[in-house]
């Protein structure tokens, strides 16, 4: 149910929709991951952090076990730092445990080109020798430019690799309404919706979709 | 914001410092990983261009960029023969021509980091010149206070020692006023420079005065070879009236904490204890310092844009 | 030799107090005539409608560098600098290579200058030998070759006992001793006027009373004395009423001041450029305050220059190491000319400072357009708009702090014994 508001940003995915899809792919996980307690989930942010802490209560509610929850910037793992002159803002790494054999499952909210997934397959290595990675995009754009596949998807959707698709909501807790949004080219988030202090704190510190 | 070099925290606008402040903290998150190193700077050349000798500030470069995965190349110019062969702008212009991605240099006169810049591509860090500025030195003492009282605004900062002849009193002058907190100096008159007020501080000799109610109380390193009998009368005297221990340390407030940057000399600036157990913080400031410039190291090596003479106007577009 | 004419300009002249539009006439090497309507049949005329036309400028402190510091400047580079700015005379010190301290060196230098030098040269010789500060150099024989003064310059004579017998000598040969005043034990390593900039910039200090104690001692002693005393760039502003309270009281003292000391304070050297190093220092807005007023009210007798060359490698270093000094010929008019511009004195009074004053001090020809008078006289043009450029000027050396700087005034003409040495148009016209 597409949607309108005064600044151009499209809804395109809902906070029930979200939700809904993360129930689901909660439940794929567990399908392919036999055992649930040697699950780690590890969240790119921003948007991948109120995602992870979602399917992890989703987890504890179907398997009566909650996998622990890390945030991993990727940052300083970019492959573009060598071509940009603004320095990107550096974000939060916390990594509450080792990933050695364990089954990393990488939570990011908008999955593109799959260069940030790169950047945090690096990263993670950096942390030790998970016996798997496996991917999870609540939204896949397309426009893949490296051999990216992601695991559990939520949405697929076709966007021109100009708009620009965002997740909306809290970044920290899994509580506060989520959405994704769809900004038309040229539209900075902050023009298209003030959509709280969370959102606009976002904003500051930029994207790496 | 921040320009192409950082020189000095004189030129830095609040925005900046809490800028780098918060970078490194997620640069100190990186030093506590089991592998303490990011692809960030692959392939980039660091110069440590020390005509001053300094181990410590050195070698906390040297590993700030070696997290960073940049090649770190020491070049100590005043411990090789070349000392009077080259001018220091000619050492630039033959570190230019290797196409370095960031020069940190170290200086005993103040101003040589900034004619390097003048004449360097590459972004230029001061790791001291002179008693001018210690910009990194400071960077890390605001993060070390930050760290340990949760902010900056509204701090009291107490400044003890020869500050006339201190490049880390003049950045750190600059840096915690700039941040909020407010500054007192205290020294034996000779080594108060004149017109110090100008800078923003309170300026006292008596160490009473400028500690009473402190947050931070800082002792500066005393060059005591150099400064005994002609600043102060010996190094005796200045322990008994300047030198701090706990109970000189009693006029600050109970949860002050001790900074020092480094090295001290025990039984002069700080007391035996004071130097090793808390309130000392100089261990932390040593971490920190590595954070930090790896802070300024990734803020500044950014793409740097080409300046381009625009045809019809003759301009610099960048 | 030729006549030269030179029409329609504002003539000004301090030695008579004249400040009027007239043409002037040279002859024969002299001044021959001013007024309208001279007989001017054969004259090569000189356009100065909108200019000042005056005495040629005598500068009495100057660093020509020869012999021994050629690759700086030498007498012939310094020479053509100097007519460049207008000056027709220049005193140069004894700090060479050998010191001026002996007549053959003496005499070596005006031998140089007569051949090389558009301007007239006037040797300072050392007040001791070596400019050690310990034994007295033989200034009857150096008078004899031609030195017109005294001085160590630089190197400040720290013995008042010695300094007083100096003083004492020098009434033997009825010269200025000139002195540059400052305390070398509080001068220290001393790089930049103690104050606010000092504890900004992280470099050493070097306080104004350095430069005061000297004042004050060398005043006492020429009191004692009887000397004709000379203080070399006043910078201070306690020395300014040191030297005015002096004066009063009737003690034989002059002093002169530069451009850079009257129109830059200390902060010029926020960008530690060494070309800003000057010793003394560049001090602050108050004693330049100082300085100017004392130049306005008498107690400066004169500007000078100190123009003082160095390579430009030399100036390349830290600003502890750079030498000090700067280049001050080809820009001393349109810098000084801001006193004018600002109402603080006028034009007639400005030349004066400029010509007749040093003239006097060192009892040579020149300050005065008198009919007979030597033919040395400048044009300025006080309103013409320039950018300086030292590659561009004469000087060997480049080491100016208003490189670069929009000026406002310059040297038009500049003529020697009746002869023109200089014109902006078509450059300095060689011996």
């Amino acid at each position: 149910m597409p949607e309108n508001d005064a600044g151009g940003a499209r809804t395109i995915f809902t906070d029930t929709g979200i939700r809904r899809a993360l129930m689901r792919i909660a439940h794929e996980i567990l399908e392919r991951n036999e055992d649930p307690t040697n699950l780690y989930l590890v969240a790119i942010p921003n948007g991948g952090v109120p995602l992870a802490r979602q399917l992890a209560a989703n987890l504890r509610e179907i398997a009566s076990s909650e996998p622990e929850v890390g945030v991993l910037d990727t940052t300083l793992y970019r492959d573009d730092l060598a071509t940009r002159s603004e320095r990107p803002a550096l974000r939060e790494t916390v990594m509450p445990a080792e990933v050695d054999d364990r089954i990393v499952v990488l939570v990011d909210d908008v999955v593109k080109t799959g260069r940030t997934i790169r950047a945090a397959m690096d990263a993670l290595m950096d942390f030790g020798r998970p016996r798997a990675v496996q991917l999870v995009g609540l939204v896949d754009r397309g426009h893949r430019e490296l051999p990216i596949k992601i695991d559990f998807v939520g949405k697929n959707l076709p966007t021109s690799p100009g708009e620009h698709v965002r997740l909306l909501g809290a970044t920290g807790g899994a509580d506060g309404p989520l959405e994704i949004v769809v900004l038309p080219e040229g539209q900075s988030l902050e023009s298209a919706r003030q959509g709280g202090s969370e959102a606009k704190a976002r904003t500051m510190l930029g994207g790496a979709a | 914001m921040i320009g192409n070099d950082l020189l000095g925290i004189e030129d830095l606008e609040r925005e900046d410092i809490q800028r780098i402040l918060d970078t490194a903290v997620h640069m100190a998150e990186v030093s506590e990983r089991e592998v303490k190193k990011v692809p960030t700077l692959r392939g980039r050349t660091i110069v440590n261009l020390f005509f001053e000798s300094s181990t410590r500030t050195r070698a906390s470069f040297e590993i700030a960029g070696k997290r960073l995965s940049a090649d770190v190349v020491n070049f100590s110019p005043a411990t090789s023969s070349l000392k009077k062969a080259e001018s220091i702008l000619d050492t630039a212009r033959t570190l230019d021509a290797m196409d370095p991605d960031c020069v940190v240099v170290r200086h005993a006169v103040a101003g040589v980091p900034k004619r390097i810049a003048e004449v360097l591509d590459a972004p230029v860090v001061n790791a001291g010149d002179g008693a001018h500025e210690h910009p990194t030195q400071a960077l890390l003492d605001l993060f070390t206070v930050q760290q340990e009282k949760g902010r900056l605004d509204g701090l009291s900062i107490a400044i003890v020692g020869d500050i006339l002849h201190s490049r880390v009193a003049r950045s750190n002058i600059y840096g915690f006023t700039k941040m909020g907190a407010e500054v007192r100096v205290a020294a034996p008159p000779p080594m108060i420079p004149p017109s110090i007020e100008s800078l923003g501080v309170k300026a006292s000799s008596s160490l009473r005065e400028a500690l009473d109610g402190a947050d931070v109380v800082m002792a500066l390193r005393i060059q005591s070879e150099r400064l005994a009998g002609s600043y102060i009368p010996s190094i005796r005297e200045y322990a008994n009236t300047f030198g701090i221990d706990r109970a000189k340390l009693a006029y600050a407030k109970d949860d002050a904490i001790v900074m020092h940057p480094g090295p001290v000399n025990r039984g002069v600036e700080l007391s035996h204890d004071l130097t090793d157990d808390r309130p000392s913080v100089i261990l932390d400031q040593v971490r920190n310092g590595v954070a930090v410039r790896m802070a300024v190291l990734y803020l500044l090596t950014g793409r740097r844009p080409r300046a381009v003479a625009a045809p019809d106007e003759g301009g610099l577009v960048t | 030799m030729s006549r030269i004419l030179i029409l329609g300009g504002r003539l000004l002249d301090p030695a008579s107090a004249r400040d009027e539009t007239a043409d002037l006439l040279l002859e024969g090497g002299c001044i021959a005539a001013a007024g309208s309507d001279l007989d001017s049949r054969g004259a090569e005329v000189i356009d100065a409608a909108g200019c000042w036309v005056a005495p040629g400028f005598v500068d009495l402190h100057t660093h020509l560098r020869e012999p021994g510091q050629e690759h700086k400047e030498d007498i012939a580079s310094g020479g053509r600098s100097a007519v460049a700015g207008g000056f027709t005379s220049l005193a140069c010190m004894a700090n060479t290579e050998p010191v001026n301290d002996d007549p053959a060196t003496t005499d070596y230098i005006i031998d140089r200058a007569r051949q090389e030098s558009p301007a007239r040269v006037y040797p300072i010789a050392a007040a001791t030998k070596g400019l050690k500060g310990e034994i007295m150099t033989e200034m009857s024989a150096l008078m004899a070759a031609g030195a017109v003064a005294f001085s160590d310059d630089g190197k400040t004579i720290m013995d008042s006992g010695l300094m007083r017998r100096i003083l004492e000598y020098s009434r033997l040969v009825e010269v200025p001793v000139v002195v540059h005043c400052e305390d070398r034990m509080l001068v220290l390593d001393g790089v930049v006027n103690e104050g606010p900039v000092s504890t900004k910039l992280g470099l050493p200090g070097n306080p104004a009373a350095a430069e005061e104690v000297h004042v004050s001692r060398d005043v006492r002693l020429a009191e004692l004395t009887g000397a004709h005393l000379h203080v070399a760039h006043v910078s201070t502003a306690g020395a300014v009423k040191t030297i005015r309270e002096a004066r009063e009281r009737g003690v034989s003292i002059t002093a002169e001041a530069t451009p850079h000391h009257l129109t830059l304070t200390d902060a010029a050297a926020l960008d530690y450029d060494t070309n800003t190093k000057v010793a003394p220092p560049l001090r602050s807005a108050a004693d330049v305050e100082a300085c100017r007023r004392g130049l306005v009210d008498g107690t400066i007798d004169c500007v000078a220059t100190d123009h003082a060359p160095h390579a430009v490698h030399e100036k390349d270093q830290e600003y502890t190491a750079a030498p000090p000094g700067l280049i001050g010929f080809e820009t001393a008019v349109p810098v000084v000319l801001d006193l004018v511009r600002r109402d603080e004195i006028s034009p007639l009074e400005l030349i004066r400072r400029f010509s007749t004053n040093p003239a006097h001090i060192i009892q040579r020809p020149g300050g005065s357009l008198a009919d007979g008078e030597p033919g040395d006289v400048v044009v300025i043009d006080p309103n013409r708009r320039w950018t300086y450029d030292p590659a561009k000027g004469y000087s060997k050396s480049r080491n100016s702090p208003w490189a670069g700087l929009e000026m406002i005034g310059r040297t038009v003409a500049t003529l020697v014994e009746g002869r023109l040495v200089y014109h902006v148009d078509r450059g300095v016209l060689v011996p």
